[in-house]
C-alpha cells in the first residue's frame, strides 16, 4: 500500500490476483505491505514460501498469472543484492510486515524500545540518545540527544514533541515510507521522545501531498490509542503520551522548524528568529523538541537494540544509518539504508545503475532544493555531514536527484531561485526580494550578459549570510555549485565565477 | 466534495467541528474545503469572530499557503510535479504538453470547468518520475497517454 506502488499500479496487480485466484479456485490470503524500497520493482510482490518470500516484479496485471504458474521469479527477496547490501535498522520492518498490524509490529521487534524505556529514568533516556550519536536527520544534524535535553531540563506546565514530516524536499521519500510502511515506529519514537523529555503531547506535522501518508498514519494513532501505546496511560507506565496528525498547506518554507510551529498554531508560515530556541519556546510558547521523521523512527531501534550497538555503524562523527533515496534519472531507484560513509560514485553507478536513459551522468543534486549538485569528479566524497561540507555540499535529508548530460544547468539555477521566490515566506529582505532578483540575474546571463556572473556571485552571498533560515541561505547551494560546475553553461569565463 | 456555496450554519458547523483543537486555524480552512470545494470569502468572518482575530488576520493565515481557494476549481483537479527529480525525466515537456493541449496556463481552468491544471512540488515518488495526481490517484512514471486515460477515467 506504498503510494508510489499504487502509483505504479499496485491496486490493478491486486484486483488481478483476487480474479486470477478465483477463476482458478485457489484461495490466497493478500497482504498489503509498505515498500522495500525498491521503487524500480513496484509493484512488487512477495509469495511467502518456506523458504522466505519470493519476489516477483516489477508485475502488472496482464503478468499474475504467471505468479500461480510458477514462471520465473526474482528469487528470495532477502537474497536480492539491493537488499542484502543495506543494514536495515531505521527500516527493518519497512515492506516486511501489515503497517497497521499492531501484533506484527511486536513480533518483528516493535514495542521492545519503548518498553525498555519506561523502566528507566529520564535522564537514562536522554542519555542513551546521545551515547547512540543519533543526529537530526532532516539535514541540519544537530544532536538529537541535547535537543531533548534541554527540552527535558526547561520548566514548563506542558512541553511538546514535534515530528517535522514536511517532508517537501525533491528527491526525498524516506519520510513518507516510514509513515506508510511502519507508522508504529514513528508512533514508538515519539512516545520514548516524550517519556525522555516529560511531555504530553505529540503532533506530526505532514503535507497535504501525502493523503496516502496522512490516512495510514491517523489510522495507526488510532490502533495505538487502544491498544494504550499511546495515550493516558502508556503501555501501564501511569505516564500520558497523547498524538495528533496536522496537515499543511503546501507551504514548503513549512518544512523550516520555527515556520512550522507558527503553521501549527494556526498562523502565517513565517520564519521566527532564534533565539528563543524551539527548545525553550517552541509550540504554543512551550519548550518543544522538533525532530524530523525518520530521527524519531530511529530512536526505537536504538532502544532496543542498544545505543552502543547504533553507534558502531557510521564514519566519524555521522553515526549509525542513513536511509539514502535515489531518485530522478536512474536505472534503479529506491531507498537504501546504509552505515555513513559510501562514497557518492558507488551509489550512483553501481547501487543505482547510472542513469535511467542510459546516457552519462552529468551531475547529482544531493539534499533536496536547496542542495548542491555535486558532479562526476566529486564522486569519491564520502557520505557523511562533514564530508559533505568539506564539498560546499550537504546531505540533508539524504536524497540524491540524479541528472543525464541533457540537463539544462543554468535553467536548473534559475529554477532554485524561482521556487526561492515563490516559497519565501517574506519575512527576511535576502530572501524574498533577493530569489526575485536571482531569477533576473540569470535571465540576463542566458541572454549573453557575462557581466552578471559577478552580480549573481555578490547576490548569492548576501542571501547566504544575510537570509534568516535556511531557504535564502541555502538556496544560493544548487546555483553557485552549478555555475561552478558548468561555467561554461553560463557563458562566464571560468575565471569569472570564481 | 459539494463545490457549491455553503450556508452561514454550514459554515459554523464546520468551524465547532475543530474547535477542541489547539491551533485550530488550519484545521477549520481544511475542514471548510474539504466540504465545499473552496473556501468562500464569507466564512472568514465567521471564523473570525469564532477565533477572536481580525478578519485581515484570517485573510492573511489563508493566502499565505497555496492549497486554500477562495474559488472552486475545475470538476478534475489534475498536478503536476515540477520539481528537481521530476525535471531529470522529462516532467517539464511532459506539462507543457498537457497545459499545451487544454489551452491552459498554470492554475487555470478549462472554459467549460472540466479541468484545473496545477502545479505540484513533490508528491514523494522521485524514484518513478515524472509524477502526477489526477483526482485523488497517484500515477507515477507519468507521460501524456497515461493522464490522458487517468482523465477519461475520472471525468
Amino acid at each position: 500500500m506504498d503510494s508510489a506502488a499504487r502509483a505504479l499500479g499496485a491496486e490493478d496487480v491486486v484486483a488481478a490476483i483476487r480474479a486470477e485466484a478465483a477463476r482458478r479456485g485457489v484461495t490466497v490470503d493478500i497482504a498489503r505491505n509498505g515498500s522495500r524500497g525498491m521503487i524500480w520493482l513496484e509493484p512488487l510482490v512477495e509469495v511467502e514460501t518456506d523458504a522466505g518470500r519470493i519476489g516477483y516484479g516489477p508485475m502488472d496485471a496482464g503478468g499474475v498469472a504467471a505468479i500461480f504458474d510458477g514462471g520465473p521469479s526474482l528469487g528470495l527477496v532477502e537474497d536480492l543484492d539491493w537488499m542484502k547490501r543495506q543494514t536495515r535498522l531505521t527500516f527493518q520492518r519497512c515492506g516486511v510486515i501489515d503497517p497497521l498490524s499492531l501484533p506484527e509490529y511486536e513480533a518483528h521487534g516493535g514495542l521492545a524500545g519503548l518498553r525498555r524505556a519506561i523502566g528507566m529514568d529520564q535522564d537514562a533516556i536522554i542519555d542513551e540518545v546521545k551515547l547512540s550519536g543519533l543526529r537530526g536527520r532532516g539535514g541540519a544534524g544537530f544532536p538529537t540527544g541535547i535537543k531533548w535535553d534541554t527540552v527535558r531540563l526547561a520548566r514548563a506546565d506542558r512541553k511538546y514533541i514535534v515530528c517535522n514530516a514536511d517532508e517537501g524536499d525533491s528527491g526525498t521519500f524516506a519520510d513518507r515510507m516510514i509513515m506508510e510502511g511502519d507508522p508504529f515506529c514513528l508512533i514508538e519514537g515519539m512516545a520514548i521522545a516524550g517519556i525522555g523529555c516529560g511531555a504530553v503531547q505529540g503532533y506530526i506535522y505532514t503535507r497535504s501531498e501525502y493523503p496516502d501518508a496522512v490516512a495510514v498514519m491517523r489510522r495507526a494513532i488510532a490502533i495505538a490509542r487502544k491498544a494504550g501505546v499511546i495515550g493516558p496511560d502508556v503501555m501501564g507506565s501511569g505516564r500520558a503520551f497523547e498524538l495528533e496528525v496536522r496537515v499543511g498547506a503546501g507551504a514548503y518554507v513549512c518544512g523550516e522548524e520555527t515556520s512550522l510551529l507558527n503553521s501549527l498554531e494556526g498562523k502565517r508560515g513565517v520564519v521566527r528568529a532564534k533565539p528563543p530556541l524551539p527548545a525553550l519556546e517552541g509550540a504554543f510558547g512551550r519548550p518543544t523538541v522538533v525532530n524530523n521523521v525518520i530521527s524519531l523512527a530511529t530512536v526505537p531501534v536504538i532502544f532496543e537494540k542498544g545505543a552502543a550497538c547504533y553507534a558502531d555503524f557510521g564514519l566519524g562523527r555521522s553515526k549509525g544509518t542513513i536511509p539514502l533515496q535515489i531518485a530522478g534519472n536512474v536505472a534503479r531507484g529506491g531507498l537504501f539504508e546504509t552505515a555513513f560513509g559510501m562514497p557518492l560514485g558507488e551509489i550512483v553507478q553501481d547501487l543505482a545503475g547510472g542513469t535511467a536513459t542510459g546516457r552519462p551522468v552529468k551531475a547529482v543534486q544531493v539534499g533536496g532544493p536547496l542542495g548542491a549538485y555535486l558532479g562526476v569528479d566529486q564522486f569519491d566524497t564520502p557520505f557523511g555531514y562533514e564530508e559533505f561540507s568539506g564539498q560546499d555540499a550537504l546531505i540533508g535529508h539524504a536524497g540524491l536527484v540524479v541528472f543525464d548530460d541533457t540537463a539544462d544547468m543554468p535553467g536548473m539555477a534559475r529554477f532554485a531561485m524561482e521556487f526561492c521566490a515563490m516559497e519565501s515566506c517574506g519575512k527576511c529582505t535576502p530572501c524574498r526580494i533577493g530569489a526575485v532578483r536571482g531569477v533576473e540575474t540569470l535571465d540576463r546571463i542566458a541572454a549573453g550578459d557575462g557581466a552578471a556572473v559577478a552580480l549573481l556571485t555578490d547576490l548569492c552571498e548576501t542571501m547566504t549570510d544575510g537570509s534568516l533560515c535556511a531557504l535564502g541561505g541555502l538556496t544560493p547551494y544548487p546555483v553557485m555549485s552549478a555555475l561552478r560546475l558548468f561555467p561554461e553553461e553560463f557563458g562566464a569565463m571560468k575565471g569569472a565565477a570564481e | 466534495m459539494r463545490h457549491s456555496d455553503p450556508t452561514a450554519d454550514d459554515i459554523t458547523t464546520l468551524i465547532e467541528t475543530q474547535m477542541h483543537l489547539e491551533g485550530p486555524l488550519l484545521p477549520i480552512f481544511h475542514a471548510i474545503q474539504d466540504a465545499c470545494g473552496f473556501v468562500p470569502e464569507s466564512a472568514l468572518p465567521l471564523i473570525a469572530g469564532r477565533l477572536n482575530l481580525t478578519v485581515a488576520e484570517v485573510h492573511g493565515v489563508m493566502s499565505f499557503y497555496h492549497d486554500f481557494r477562495k474559488t472552486p476549481a475545475g470538476k478534475l483537479v489534475v498536478r503536476i510535479c515540477r520539481a528537481e527529480a521530476c525535471q531529470s525525466m522529462g516532467g517539464s515537456a511532459l506539462s507543457a504538453a498537457v497545459l499545451d493541449k487544454l489551452g491552459l496556463d498554470w492554475g487555470d481552468t478549462t472554459a467549460d470547468g472540466a479541468v484545473t491544471v496545477e502545479a505540484v512540488y513533490c508528491l514523494g515518488l522521485c524514484a518513478c518520475a515524472p509524477a502526477a495526481m489526477v483526482g485523488d490517484t497517484l500515477i507515477a512514471r507519468a507521460n501524456v497517454p497515461r493522464l490522458e486515460r487517468a482523465m477519461e477515467g475520472a471525468a
